[in-house]
């Protein structure tokens, strides 16, 4: 719902400033940020079911780094690029939600 | 002998069956706040005007102890009724038996009831209260939102089509509100997801409430779902009867005339716009100051707020209203904005209601978010239902008519039948502001004080592109007008089209951008 008459805001659309309200999803937007592409994040909430690499181990691209089960799914996590594992943040049996980073790794 | 017998027979009957779940069950619906389902049929429809059908239908479920139970009526009510004395198909589910179930006998008086409606051409009102699929009837509930959304779809653009969600509407039954034309919800009473908040913590962790995910408020101002929000179900009735008002029966009769009123207004239009084009004003001013008895229904008021939609009505007739509102977002274009719009207009054009479109936007929303939601796909859409459009389109450019935004809100060039501007109309490739840091970009980086020269080219583009007069000259706007003249001019353009003829090209159907 637009916000109240009296409370105006600013907007700015091809260098003009509009005076205007803003509405609660306009200001509930997030920022895009640059992905880090070292953090493996959970992209489904679920349950570990096993990690099957170690620190330090070095992993090929399209390999898989654990299985996490999620909506009755068991879903091979793989490694996005050639390089090693850095650290592990989960193990099995751990519930993890949306958007937790689950392993650290970084390229060769 | 005598019917007598018969004839007592038959009412004891009807009494008990008409009971629905029993006094506990009523008893229990009463302290949720809700109507039973008889009450509300009997609230929106005109008195004793309601006639029900398939009083007597019984469940068929064999499975389950089902057998045993009796389910009266099997959780759901249908009939035909008036509203202001013209027929209307209803069905409305009654909590009180098995939670408004749906089971095979309740999907087919439902679609009994929908094909009714679709046969003889009169709109359909759905009352929805129902704890979901009944689970002991396994795939045949299935079968029967099948059927249901079938009929939807059919009837779509056919004849009007208005859900009421007064109660649960969850998983699969969700679907049929989302095909149909309004759909109305009421503050703690609506509730509407496809996963339940328990589903949601058991899979995903997340704890929230049915109200927060899926009430009235949630439909009305976030998901827009919801185009009606009430604050009681006797306000949702309402509002109702007065929509009823404003739509054809079908698609090929014109809405009920009302008697011609002036507006009520006595604000001049010209005194309501501020001349900066940056500073806001309210639209709904405007539509009120040349609508028949300043009257706006709006529709999604809550939902993209950015644009405003609604039936109003000139010299009697309905028209439908879409506008920018440079109070909120500065009455941009977005995902949002553009998805209210371009539904709406795609109604009015399936039910020949004429489309009067009020302009001043600055362009689209900038960002990432928006980008990546879709703002080239949902945009497209109001190009698309512009274009495809054939009812009488008018166009007047208030203010600002910018870029995208100047083509996407019923220009010329989508064929609009009527384009007006205001002489302080700004049609330009862009605002001033951004043209001149493009154009002039070089002049202002090697001046001495480049801000000064950046104001001076700004107006510099300001006194050569921006007003209504290049866009005149090349015939892309009709007549510049002064404002007092908006609502004389738009409903002459009204008589003019009255016997608006086109043709499209033939096809199945067009592929719009979904």
């Amino acid at each position: 719902m637009s916000e109240d008459v009296n409370n105006y805001d600013h907007l700015i659309i091809q260098g003009a400033k509009y005076k205007t309200t803003l509405t609660k999803k306009y200001k509930a937007r997030k920022a895009w940020k640059l992905p880090n592409q070292n953090l493996i994040y959970s992209f489904i909430p679920g349950t570990v079911v096993e990690v099957l690499v170690k620190p330090g181990q070095k992993v090929k691209q399209g390999e898989p780094l654990m299985v996490l089960e999620a909506m009755k799914m068991h879903n091979n996590v793989l490694m996005p690029f050639d390089g090693e594992v850095v650290k592990i943040n989960v193990e099995p049996n751990d519930k993890v939600s949306k958007r937790q980073v689950m392993l650290e790794v970084r390229a060769k | 002998m005598s019917l007598k017998s018969n004839i007592l027979e038959l009412r004891k009957r009807k009494e008990e069956v008409q009971k629905g779940g029993g006094d506990e069950a009523i008893e229990k619906q009463a302290q949720m706040g809700k109507l039973t389902a008889r009450e509300r049929i009997l609230a929106i429809l005109d008195e004793n005007s309601f006639h029900e059908y398939d009083l007597f239908v019984e469940h068929t479920a064999r499975d389950f102890g089902m057998e045993t139970k009796v389910l009266h009526g099997d959780g759901v009510i249908i009939g035909t009724g008036t509203i202001y004395n013209k027929p209307v198909c209803i069905f409305a589910q009654d909590f009180t038996v098995a939670g408004g179930s749906l089971g095979l006998m309740h999907a087919q008086k439902i679609t009994k009831i929908m094909d009714h409606s679709l046969k003889m051409r009169v709109p359909l009102i759905g009352i929805n209260d129902s704890g979901g699929a009944r689970i002991q009837e396994g795939v045949s509930s299935l079968a029967g939102y099948g059927e249901i959304f079938f009929r939807n779809t059919l009837a779509s653009g056919v004849i009007p089509q208005i859900s009421v969600i007064l109660g649960p509407c969850a998983g699969g039954a969700v679907y049929s509100p989302a095909l149909t034309d309004f759909v109305f919800v009421v503050e703690n009473i609506s509730k509407m997801f496809i996963t339940g908040p328990g589903v949601i913590k058991s899979v995903l962790g997340e704890d929230i409430s049915m109200e927060e995910l899926g009430g009235a408020r949630v439909h009305a101002e976030i998901t827009g779902n919801a185009h009606f929000y009430a604050q009681t179900e006797q306000e949702c009735f309402d509002q109702i009867k007065k929509l009823i008002t404003y739509i054809p029966w079908n698609n090929e009769e014109r809405s009920l005339p009302f008697p011609s009123k002036p507006p009520k207004k006595s604000k001049k239009v010209e005194r309501i716009v501020p001349a900066d084009p940056r500073i806001p004003y309210d639209m709904r001013d405007i539509i009120k100051a040349i609508t028949d008895g300043s009257e706006f229904f709006e529709i999604m008021e809550h939902f993209a707020p950015n644009i405003l939609i609604g039936f109003g009505r000139m010299e009697g007739e309905t028209v439908g209203f879409v506008a920018n509102q440079p109070m909120v977002l500065a009455g941009v274009l977005d995902t949002d904005s553009s998805d209210k719009a371009a539904r709406f207009i795609r109604y009015c054009d399936a039910f020949n209601i004429p489309i009067v479109t009020l302009e001043d936007l600055p362009g689209y929303l900038p960002g990432v978010d928006q980008e990546h939601a879709g703002v080239i796909r949902h945009g497209a859409k109001i190009l698309y239902a512009y274009s495809e459009a054939t009812a009488p389109k008018i166009t007047v450019i208030l203010r600002k008519a910018y870029g995208g935004g100047y083509i996407a809100m019923n220009s010329r060039h989508l064929r609009a039948d009527f384009v007006f501007a205001w002489p302080a109309a700004e049609i330009a490739v862009m605002g001033p502001e951004g043209a001149a840091n493009i154009v002039f970009r070089k002049e202002i980086m090697e001046a001495e004080d480049p801000e000064s020269m950046r104001l001076q080219k700004i107006q510099e583009y300001k006194e050569k592109f921006a007003n209504p007069y290049v866009a005149a000259a090349k015939g892309y706007i009709d007549e510049v007008i002064e404002p007092e003249e908006t609502r004389q001019r738009i409903l002459h353009a009204l008589k003019v089209s009255k016997n608006k003829n086109v043709s499209m090209p033939r096809k199945k159907h067009g592929i719009p951008p979904f």
